[in-house]
């Protein structure tokens, strides 16, 4: 009686003990992540508000987090001052054909992959995912050379044609997808008279929204930022992309940093990343969680 | 013997992934054999390549400045890639609890990684600027004079270290959603056997989630192989060379001083190195890596 009373009392004090610990856990995780995230977000927040300063509030010392007067002109000024229309055009005309050839060609090569087990398609899978570690600087030169010998060095496709022959991860990463996809349905689709491409597109793709959706917004930021290729191919100034073209504010031509220019050009380049982080945010997470693409 | 249904599979097959194999072909296998070749000629990118063997590798094992750039991109992989990943996996930690506001947080801090390229290089050279930067005002606070971050030799590549840490967020949604994996019954198991917290993230979550923790590991040792946006951007390989990355260098030597040749020595040292670190990796992963079903690869 005397030990299972006091058994029990130790089992209430540990119970209680244990639910304190986890608050106080709980609680400084909580206040870490508040400092991490200020942290992380300040930088951003002094991009947009120093885009809306004067250039001569920019020079302040120290560095104010909110304008004394809001330089809308700030925003046309980087249109006049770069050719930053042209250049934003160039990389979203690029960007946009780029995920579109990437999803169609990674999702026709990853159903191959999948559906069928022909002769060779382990080594084939195998280069495959050898070629996901083959680092782009190491092939760059030969690269550069076909592609002057094919008179495209200037033009925009270097940048684009590669695309349409799938990328690696992405194939990968769709080849699990479409493998898990149940074998009834395509059963169902033999019985109704489906071709294979057929049940490409009209069973497998249909499916894969998710996944696709995330290679999409992936690929598209991956154009989007990419700096060493157009580096690479484009000369002339109408030519280049939004990355080229920032570039070129940190380079030794100003006197002075022009740091209310350097912060719009940051924030318009960041606007297309913020709207598709908006619009598909749950996907995103989803997407990651599914794929485990970065 | 092929059967029927065999060759009907292969044909299919072959048709389906045709644009891969001619890619592969045209844009991965000529690029490495040809940069091999290239690797053994005086190139100029121009005129036709002449033969000169060994010539670039013995003049790049003997060049100061090659070996700075190797010495400058094993220091930023080696300091900032394990760091990255223990952030990584602290914030996934510290969010895979039941807290308010959870989804705000994780989007806050996933956010940033996704501004890579040229805008962040122009947000963070920004940060860093002595005299009115963000970095040096927040140290003010503490009464820390901050040195010249990107303008002095000493501090140029803990400079861009430092950066690559507000681009955790990737890794860390990754590592949030192995986390997530790990099965309720498994901890719930540990814990009436009178596991401890620690102990129980030691002995469970930790080789539960290490395949993913060593795929993120390959990733970022390959990825910081081949820096080049901050260099071209923030430094220009300066002050002094400290920020001469070896894809910077390579870039330079090809494109600047159309030394070609040269440079795809650079490139195939670069793809060998970039082979045995993913085999060493591998190897060692053998050992530490639990893989569901107990059969380790």
């Amino acid at each position: 009686m005397i030990t299972s009373n006091r058994m029990q009392e130790s089992g209430v004090w540990t119970a209680a003990r244990s639910r304190h610990r986890v608050d106080l856990t709980r609680i400084v995780s909580f206040i870490l992540l508040v400092i991490i995230t200020l942290i992380m977000l300040m930088p951003l927040a002094f991009m947009v508000t120093t885009s809306f300063k004067s250039q001569r509030e920019t020079m302040q010392y120290p560095p104010t987090l909110f304008p004394e007067s809001l330089q809308f002109s700030n925003y046309t000024e980087i249109f006049s001052r770069l050719q930053f229309g042209t250049m934003y055009q160039n990389s979203l005309m690029i960007a946009v054909i780029t995920v579109l050839a990437t999803l169609l060609s990674s999702s026709l090569v990853a159903y191959g992959f999948a559906r069928f087990r022909g002769k060779g398609r382990n080594l084939m899978f195998m280069l495959l995912l050898s070629t996901m570690m083959l680092p782009y600087p190491a092939i760059m030169i030969p690269q550069f050379v076909l592609f002057s010998k094919l008179g495209w060095v200037d033009t925009f496709l270097p940048l684009i044609v590669p695309a349409f022959f799938g990328s690696a991860y992405n194939i990968f990463l769709l080849r699990q997808f479409f493998a898990n996809l149940p074998e009834e349905l395509f059963d169902a689709g033999r019985m109704d008279g489906c071709t294979e491409i057929g049940m490409y597109w009209k069973i497998a793709l249909p499916l894969s929204g998710a996944a696709m959706a995330t290679i999409a917004i992936f690929s598209f930021i991956y154009s989007w930022n990419d700096l060493l290729t157009p580096v690479l191919y484009l000369n002339s100034a109408d030519k280049f992309t939004l990355p080229v073209g920032m570039a070129s504010l940190t380079s030794s031509k100003f006197r002075v940093a022009p740091w209310h220019l350097l912060m719009v050009a940051s924030v318009l380049a960041l606007l297309p990343i913020v709207v598709l982080f908006i619009l598909a945010q749950k996907r995103f997470v989803e997407g990651i969680v599914l794929t485990g693409i970065k | 013997m092929l059967t029927r249904e065999m060759r009907r599979e292969t044909l299919l097959m072959y048709a389906f992934i045709s644009p891969w194999v001619i890619g592969f072909v045209v844009f991965a296998l000529f690029p490495i054999l040809a940069s091999l070749y290239y690797s053994f000629t005086d190139y100029d990118i121009i005129h036709s390549p002449q033969w000169i063997g060994l010539g670039n590798y013995k003049e790049m094992f003997a060049d100061d400045l090659y070996w700075n750039s190797v010495m400058v991109t094993l220091k930023y992989t080696f300091i900032s890639v394990p760091l990255q990943l223990l952030l990584a996996m602290g914030f996934a930690l510290l969010l895979n609890q039941k807290l308010p506001f959870k989804g705000f947080f994780r989007t806050a801090m996933y956010f940033p990684s996704m501004v890579s390229g040229v805008a962040m290089s122009l947000l963070w050279y920004w940060v860093f600027n002595p005299q009115i930067g963000l970095f040096n005002y927040m140290l003010s606070w503490f009464g820390v004079k901050g040195p010249a971050w990107l303008m002095d030799p000493n501090t140029a590549l803990y400079s861009l270290i430092i950066m690559s840490f507000w681009g955790v967020g990737g890794a860390m949604i990754i590592f949030l959603a192995g986390l997530q994996g790990v099965p309720t019954s498994l901890l719930e198991a540990a814990r009436l056997d009178g596991a401890g917290r620690l102990s129980i993230f030691w002995h469970v979550t930790l080789p539960m989630i290490s395949p993913v923790l060593l795929f993120q590991l390959i990733l970022g040792v390959i990825e910081s192989f081949q820096v080049f946006t901050q260099a071209f951007v923030m430094t220009h390989g300066g002050p002094n060379y400290s920020t001469w990355f070896y894809v910077y260098g390579l870039y330079t030597s090809a494109f600047k001083e159309y030394r070609a040749g040269y440079s795809s020595a650079m490139a195939w040292v670069l793809l060998i190195v970039v082979l045995i670190v993913t085999y060493i990796i591998m190897k060692l992963s053998n050992r530490y890596v639990y893989y569901e079903g107990g059969k380790s690869r």
